[in-house]
Order: C-alpha cells, then structure tokens, then sequence
C-alpha cells in the first residue's frame, strides 16, 4: 500500500466541487428558451376521470392523455408464476390510482407562471371507493385497483427448504411473534428533476435527468417514447441522493421528454418537497409473521414466516414490485444456521403511489423478522439474547455456508463480530444497570442484531434472472485511456450520487499503474460516452465496476510496458508499470513520454505495435449469488415511560465488508445508512387517512432525523477477503440501513421488560410506545 | 412550488409599513423572518396579493429596559434572544426557550413578532410569553393600543390582529429576584415543534403565577387547578389530582393524557425544587 491505492483513506477527490457550490444538478441546467412544467394531479385516491377541461386562454401550454402521440405506458414485467404487470399510464386518462398521479402538463415560461396555467385546468372525477391499507386489498368485496385483475394481488410467492415437519416435531419451543413496518419516503436532499432539449445537428432528444440509473433508463424511456435508443442520449449529472428512488422510469420524465421532442424547445421540471412527499414512490409497508420452531438449548430447527407487501398502484420499470416480498423471505432466515424454512410472500397493490426499492431493500423487515425471532427464542429459553444468537450463528468453519434459502455466505467470523459489538456497548455493565433505578425514571434496554448483506449479485439463477424482470444486470464495463500529458480518464457504467466512486475507481487506477489518484478523472452519467453498464445498486459499484477498473487499468499496461521498453531501450519483459512511470533495468520513462509518443510521435512506436494504442476497454462478470458482507449491531435505548421518548445511548456496528478500498467512505456509507435506518427505527412515516389521503404532505410532518438526532457510532470493522471478488472487496452501501429497526426495536422492547410491554412496529414513535404501555398495564400479554 | 403572483414592498419605517398596510389589499401581509410564512406562500396555502417587508426597519429591531418592564422590538431574532443580546428579565427563561427553538437557522431569521403573529398552537413564544404576562403593543393608521398576550391569540394561527395593525413592539414584565420557573418540551425529535410543552412561572414576590400547557394542535391553555395548587402550596398528591383535572378538560386520549401530565410535572419541578 503506498497510502493513495486500496485501503488508503484518502479524502474525496470530488468534494471541491460539492463544497464550493460548483456541483451541477438538473436544476443548474438552463437552456435559452426552456419552457418549465407543472403537473396537474390527482387530489383523489381512487376515482373516474369524466371530464377534463383545459383553460381556454392556455389551451396550447396544456397536455393531457389523448396529446401524447405515440406515448406508450410504463409496463413493467416479471416472469414469476401468477405476476401481474400493471399498465402504468404517464398520464392518466381514465382513472387515478392514488393522490398525486399526473392527469395533464402545464408548460410556462417560469415555474410559477407553469403553476399558475395547471391550476386553472378543471378535472371532474367521479369518487371510486379507496384501497387504502394491505388489509384492505386482501379484504373480501374490495374495490379493484387495477380493475382487470380479479384481484389486488400483484404476485404471491413461496420459497421451502429442508424438513419443516421434522424441525416442528422435534421443537421444545414455538415462538411467533409479528412485525409491521410502515410505509416510508425515500427523501432525497434533491428532489427528482429532468431537463429534456432536442439537438437537431444529432437528430437526438437529450434528456438529463437526477437518476442513478442512466443506461436503463435511456432502455426504458426509449420504449415508453417509441423511439430508437440511438436517438436519445440520457444524461445523469450531479445527483443529491437517491437511495433507490431515482431509478424507475418516472411519467413526468417521459412528458417532459415528450414535449421537448414535440416542441422542439427545451423543457424542464424541478420537482419541489410537497410533490416529492405526495407523488414519489414509496417504500417500505411490510407485514410479516414469523414462527420459530427450537429445541431445548434454543438451536433454531426450523422457521416459517408469512409476508405481506404492499406496493402501492403500479410495478415500477424496470423493478417490478414483486422484487420486495421475495427478498423478504429470501433473506428471513438471515446468517443462522437454520436447515428448515418455509416462507410465503404476498404482494398487494393499493391506492397509494408505487413502491420502490430503497437501501436496503426489504432486508430491514427480514432483519426484524429474524432478530426479533431470535429474542423471544432466549425469552422462551431462558438465556441472553446473545447467547441465543452465538448458539445459532453460521460458524467460520462452516464458509462458505449454502443455506437452505439459497444463499452463499462466503467469509467471515459472525460469532466474532456480534461478541465485540457485544463488547463495544460493555454488555455486562448494561445488564448491571438495568438492575438499578435510573434517577430520571428511564428504562434501560439492549438489542442486537445480525445480519448479511448480500452484494452485487450476477445474472445467473441466485440472481437477477431468477425474477424474469425486464432488465438483468450483466457484464460491467469500464474504459481506461491514457492521454497525452501521461494522465487518465476511466470511463464507467455506474453512477456515483454520493458513494464517492471519483475517489475509489482512481484509488484502484492507482493501485494497477501507480498513477496519482490526483491526475485520474472518473466520467460517467452520459450514454453518450459511458459504457452501457447497468448502474449503482445492490451495493455492487465497488465490486463490479471497481473490477472492471482494475481489469482496464491492468489491460493498459501492456501497450505502457511495450512503448516504455522500446524507448528505454530494453525488452517488454524487464520493464515494471509502477509509481506512475515505466520502471527498466537501466532508467526509468514518465506516463507522459509514453502519451507523447503515442499522441506525437507515432514514428518513435515500436514495431507490431497494436493500434488500439492506450485505451483498454474491459469489463467485470459478478459472481452470480454475489458476495456477502455482514454486521453485527448492538443498540442501547433509554426509553422515558411517561413520554414514550427514546434515546440511543450507545450504539456499535462491526462489519466485515472484506477489503476496504478507502475506510473513510466505508465509514461515510455506514454512517448515512444508518440516517436511513434511525429513521426507519424511530421517526419517518408516511401515513394516510382513510381516504387514503398523504397526511405527511410537508417535512413539518414527516419526521426525518436530522444532525442532533443522530448519535456517535462505535464502528470496527473485521477485513475477511471474499474469495470471489477482485481485491476481496464487499459491498457495503446498505448495511447501515439494514440493522438499526431490529436493533432498536430490540432494544426498546428489552427496556419496557419489567413493564411487560412490548411493541413490534416501526416506526416506535413516543406515541406507539406510550400506547403499548397502556395497554401492557390495561391487561397482561398472552 | 412556487408562491403565486404577489407585490413585493420593503417598509423603511415603521411608520411607513403602517401607510403601505393601510392602503394595501386586505389580503396583504407583513413578512419579517419568513420562517413560517415563507413556507405558506410556497404552498400556496396564503396568497396574499401584496408582501410588506419590515424586516429591515431598524427601530423594530431594538430592545430596552425601562422600569421593570423589558420592551422587545417585534424583529429581534430568537437568536439574538439565545445569544444574550437582548437585556434578560426571565431569569434565564427567555434564553432557555430561544435556545430550544427548532434550528440555530431557523432561530438566525425567526423573529419574535412574526411568531406571535403567526400564532401557531405549539410556537414557543407564544406560551412563554403568555406565562410571563407579557403584552404587545399594536400600530395601526389610528393609533396604538396594548393587548395582553392570553387576549391576543385567539385559536390556531389566528390572532387578535385588526385588519391595518402591525406589532410594533412586546412588553415582558420583570420577574422578582427570588422568582422561579420551570420548563419542560417533548418533541418527536430534536428541533421539532412541542408535542407537548408547559411552562410555569411563580413569582410570589408580584404575587404572580402561571401555568401554561401548549400542544401540536390546539392552542395553549391556562392550566387552572394547577396554578390554584401552585398558590395554595398544596401536597404532591392534590396536586396531581389538580393536574388532572385540568387535563380531563381537554378529553384527549389516555396516551395523550400521560404525556402531558408527565411534562406539567417536570415543569412544575423546575419551578419548585
């Protein structure tokens, strides 16, 4: 390591730009002539649309349904046994599925004056009976969603394994408990936002867009637009966050799109916070009931658990909604060694907006399921909850582990990180507190949880393929290209909205070639340039596209070497690419030299020189069931019972995400994540009234954590290489996500113990805390 | 969202907002930190045609003390109040709840007028400065006159402003040297409006004492049987019992109940012990 390559914590490379107001988002984007957007939406739930009718004054800067010539719908499919795909309209035109669903567009010379044109346009409804809950949709009677479908079931799924019936007979224990997580926004600093231009000179429809997905996207829109893909250039500049919620195929992207197109003027929409908190695709809203069947010791034999999704009005493009509930009970048995499990997932469409994908994916309910299980297995037993769990861990000597639900654990001590996570937050001075009084009357309380994080995951049937989806990842590119003055550009398919991939792709530029990671630029976010890779998701940048850099890097040596050893005047074999230069037996020659040669002076070449010359081209193939990093969480809550409030006062992660390529960003992703997670935990909701009405419309009432809120991490991390990535890195983007609702619903529940109370929903608002106080006291738990 | 179309005029004086207001539309309003209308005119939930800025008129922006009476102008920031900038005659409790409003952002450009005027329920000035007895003044073409603040706010974001006034300045009484006060705020998170907060000022000395509980919703209220309590010096016991009386009032649910009682009982210990 020469302190700049892989496992150096080298500040971020692009912070300069962020720092000084020099970023560009969408909303820097502006165009001589640009017309800007506003929607008119739905303000009902569920209902007909019998008439809309345009302001007569503006009637030209309106478009409804029937304007989109050539516009088809968002169909976004899977080829699981019983899916349902759901036509998406981009606007609609018959029927609205939930509050907020686009109807026409408004076009104005400013933001305000587009506004002011949309809330003239007048749209009679006729009111449709809302399905505003996942108990609704499944109640018998219910009004249709989707009324084709017979039904508000998206897809149901089922995943078995081992001998249930054998792990039921032999169990001394049976355990169940059940879990709701509610729904949740995925609040991104920057909102989502597009600019859409026509270039004439290239016959091309460009359109920028805040994604973290380019590439699919321009698949997608093409598709929904009707035209070639070649005609579209997508490009994804400076993004302020996605978290997942930037990566479908988005209705007001598609009109935006459409109307530059149709008008061939620029037009753009800047989406603000009250349209981002009504209209964006939700996530999270999962049931789950989860059954542990354990001998005596508390070795868990088997576990079955019964999930509901509820995914809102339509299947995102190009992530069907069915993704979630498969996830969920692909992941419940979590990183025990469990050898029987049966799991059901249901997923239900509501009139409420789409559900996405978002860090973490469906993981914090399995982790809830199974670490919330493991708890009420040591109730049951009689042993600590940390015993329990050491009992019935994978153990290092059993990796890689194949588990019953398919998954590969690959490395790693998970007994050993829980036991210092245990550590960190001195279990046995907690446990010695709680049998004292606290002189302000709170209750003390620890949770654990464990988990992996399953990690850029491939094509293959333990990945992507497995689901039939419209788009499966595959290969990954990455281009390299030394230029003249001796420097780099690496040119990559994934986008970087926060990860700090300009950073990490030059680290690994370095660690090939020995270049300054100063002297590398990291291109990407433009399909006119970028190689099509497929994006940033499932935690797998740094191990597929980090793969595909240092496959570039490592193919542009051997034109360096050969041009190096001729101009030194040696053979191919005894030069060295190192430290940013070529390294001979008898002197050593400048990146620069090399470029100069190349770009000026092809006479001074060597002969049978190949004339790609200095740009390599490669790519990475993830392994298919993708690599597996973990963690082990340790929460400590006081709870206030007289206020319901809760406090963490001690919090520690230990993880293993293999090699580290730069420890300060695995810190700031574990660190970010655990933002997502705390307000998972303890704050963000979106909540409906029975209309099926947002009622957590403004960031006055949905509550998101902000600085104060979030407390010191103890972090350490244990480096265990994956034996099936480049460097042996792991993937590390959700894993703070993922932990802290078990963690602290453990942790809260352990508090209100000597209350007898306990509560299994998320988020534990002081409210919900003080309702299960109330009802612990009103009557004993069964 | 973007606010709809409106006039935009910057006041110099006083006297001068007090012309533009009278001669303005009646839907026009005075703007000074915008921390809470600011949000409104983007949401298009005010539309008023015409803004009146008076955020840059100095003599709005002073404080003084004279006599045992501390008169703030109705621009002073809470920040300015936090930072000890303003003469302190709350022994501490002005400095206290300013600290403890929302953002040191928030608190740059808030001011304590706008949040009276504004009146929302959970605002923290607008219970403290009920518990402290405190007064406003308000200017409008015909004159001024003195409400008191209990009298002035009249529901949820609705005030006993006339159409043509402006608060022009807020008077907050002295407390005596051996005054105590206790103050006790939940909230969902930090930096988020009082789910539930009560404020308690006992001033024997002026023979004053007030118990004020303030809520997310509604507005404050003036917690009676407590304040009897508090003037009797009544045992733990009656006082809870008076405690509850006040809230069973206000029929809320038993949770709600609970954590109300619970935060009246820590103000009322920050007062007495």
């Amino acid at each position: 390591m020469s302190g700049l390559g892989i496992g150096a914590s080298l500040p971020r490379l692009e912070d300069d730009r962020f720092l000084t107001g020099c970023a560009q988002y969408c909303a820097d984007i502006f165009l001589p002539g640009m017309l800007h957007a506003a929607f008119v939406r739905s303000p009902h739930a569920h209902a007909r649309i019998l008439r809309v009718t345009k302001p007569a004054s503006f009637e030209p800067c309106v478009f409804c349904a029937p304007d989109l010539q050539g516009v088809g719908r968002i169909r976004s499919t899977a080829t699981l046994p019983g899916f349902k795909p759901s036509d998406w309209p981009v606007l609609a035109g018959q029927k609205v599925r939930h509050v907020g669903e686009p109807i026409a567009m408004a076009l104005g010379s400013c933001a305000a004056e587009a506004e002011d044109i949309a809330g003239q346009v007048e749209v009679e409804f006729e009111e449709l009976r809302p399905v505003v809950s996942m108990w609704d949709a499944l109640a018998g009677g219910a009004p249709l969603v989707h009324d084709d479908w017979g039904d508000n079931v998206l897809v149901e799924l089922k995943l078995e394994g081992g001998d249930l019936a054998a792990a039921k007979a032999a169990a001394a224990h049976v355990v169940e408990r059940s879990f709701r997580m509610n729904r949740q926004h995925p609040l991104t600093l920057e909102g989502r936002a597009c600019v859409a231009n026509f270039d004439g000179r290239l016959d091309e429809l460009v359109v920028y867009v805040s994604h973290q997905l380019p590439v699919p996207v321009q698949i997608g829109l093409a598709q929904v637009l009707g035209i070639s893909q070649r005609r579209l250039r997508v490009v994804a500049p400076d993004v302020g966050a996605s978290f997942g919620l930037k990566s479908y195929v988005e209705s007001e992207t598609v009109c935006v799109a459409w109307a530059a197109a149709h008008l061939r003027k620029p037009v753009r929409w800047i989406q603000d916070r009250y349209e981002s908190l009504v209209c964006d695709a939700n996530c999270r809203d999962y049931h789950c009931k989860v059954t542990a069947y354990a001998d005596a010791d508390g070795r868990v034999l088997g576990m079955e658990c019964d999930v509901i999704v509820d995914s809102g009005a339509y299947s995102p493009w190009p992530w069907p909604a069915g993704i979630e509930g498969g996830l969920a009970i692909g992941n419940m048995q979590g990183c025990y060694d469990i050898r029987a499990f049966r799991g059901r997932a249901v997923n239900v469409v509501s009139n409420k907006p789409a559900g996405q994908p978002f860090r973490g994916v469906a993981r914090p309910l399995s982790c809830c399921g199974h670490e919330v299980l493991m708890d009420a297995v040591a109730d049951a037993v009689g042993i600590d909850p940390l015993e329990v769990r050491l009992r019935n861990l994978v153990k290092p000597a059993q990796m890689p582990y194949a588990s019953i639900t398919k998954k590969m654990l690959d490395s790693g001590d998970y007994p050993a990180a829980l036991r210092r996570a245990a550590a960190l937050v001195d279990l046995p001075a907690i446990r010695n507190r709680q049998r004292q009084v606290e002189p302000d009357g709170r209750l003390i309380g620890l949770g654990f949880a464990c988990f992996y994080e399953q990690t850029a995951y491939g094509t293959g049937p333990f990945g992507y393929s497995a689901w039939g989806i419209e788009l499966v990842p595959g290969m990954e590119p990455a281009v390299a290209r030394l230029t003249g003055d001796g420097e780099l550009i690496l040119e990559v398919g994934s986008h970087s909205h926060g990860q700090g991939h300009e950073t990490v792709f030059a680290q690994v530029a370095h660690e090939i070639l020995g270049i300054d990671p100063h002297k590398v630029s990291v291109r990407f976010g433009d399909t006119s340039s970028s190689p099509a890779g497929t994006g940033t998701y499932t935690s797998r940048s740094m191990v597929t596209t980090g793969g595909a850099v240092a496959e570039a890097c490592r193919a542009l040596k051997a034109p360096i070497a050969k041009i190096g050893a001729h101009l030194l005047q040696c053979k191919d074999t005894e030069v060295q690419v190192r430290e940013g230069r070529v390294v001979g037996p008898r002197g050593t020659i400048e990146l620069s030299a090399i470029g100069r040669a190349w770009y000026h002076h092809p006479e001074e070449l060597p002969d049978g020189m190949d004339p790609t010359g200095l740009t390599a081209t490669a790519g990475h193939k993830a392994h298919d069931p993708g690599v597996f990093s973990y963690s082990a969480h340790a929460a400590v809550v006081a709870v206030d019972p007289e206020t319901g409030g809760v406090d963490i006062l001690d919090y520690a992660i230990v993880a293993d995400c293999g090699k580290r390529v730069n420890p300060l960003l695995v810190e700031g992703q574990i660190v970010g994540g655990f933002s997502n997670g705390l307000g998972n935990a303890l704050y963000e909701e979106s909540t409906y009234d029975s209309l099926g009405q947002p009622t957590a419309t403004t960031l006055a009432d949905y509550a998101a954590p902000t600085a104060p809120a979030m407390p010191d991490l103890k972090l350490e991390f244990i480096e265990t290489p994956s034996p099936f990535a480049i460097f042996g890195i792991k993937g590390i983007g959700e894993n703070g996500a993922i932990g802290p609702p078990a963690a602290i619903a453990n942790a809260v529940n352990d508090a209100l113990r000597p209350l007898r109370a306990a509560i299994f929903e998320t988020p534990i608002t002081a409210r919900r805390v003080r309702a299960a106080i109330l009802a612990a006291r009103s009557g004993p738990r069964s | 969202m973007k606010p709809a179309p409106l006039t935009y005029t910057r006041a110099s004086s006083l006297d001068h907002a007090v012309a533009i207001l009278a001669s303005a539309p009646a839907d026009a309003r005075v703007i000074a930190g915008g921390q809470s209308l600011g949000p409104l005119l983007n949401l298009r939930l005010a539309s008023p045609t015409q803004l009146i800025d008076i955020s840059h008129i100095e003599e709005l922006r002073r404080s003084s003390v004279e006599g045992l009476e501390l008169t703030l102008g109705p621009c002073v920031t809470h920040a300015q109040i936090e930072d000890g900038e303003v003469p302190d005659v709350t022994r501490g409790l002005m400095r206290h709840v300013a600290h403890g409003i929302a953002y040191r952002a928030v608190r740059n450009r808030g001011t304590i007028g706008g949040s009276l005027a504004h009146a929302d329920p959970a605002a923290d000035w607008v219970a403290t400065l009920w518990t402290l007895g405190a007064s406003l003044k308000l200017r409008g073409r015909g004159g001024e006159r003195t409400l008191k603040v209990d009298d002035f706010v009249k529901g949820p974001l609705s005030t006993g402003i006339e159409p043509g006034e402006i608060v022009s300045s807020i008077r907050v009484p002295r407390l005596s040297p051996a005054a105590r006060w206790g103050h006790a705020k939940f909230a969902r998170k930090p930096g988020d409006f009082a789910e539930s907060m009560a404020i308690v000022v006992i001033d024997r000395d002026r023979q004053f004492c007030k118990a004020i509980l303030a809520r997310r919703a509604d507005p404050p209220i003036l917690l009676r049987q407590t304040v009897k309590g508090l003037a009797t010096r009544t045992s733990d016991g009656a006082m809870t019992e008076a405690i509850d009386t006040d809230l069973d009032a206000l029929k809320i649910s038993p949770e709600d109940v609970g954590l109300h009682r619970a935060i009246i009982r820590r103000a009322l210990r920050g007062a007495t012990q």
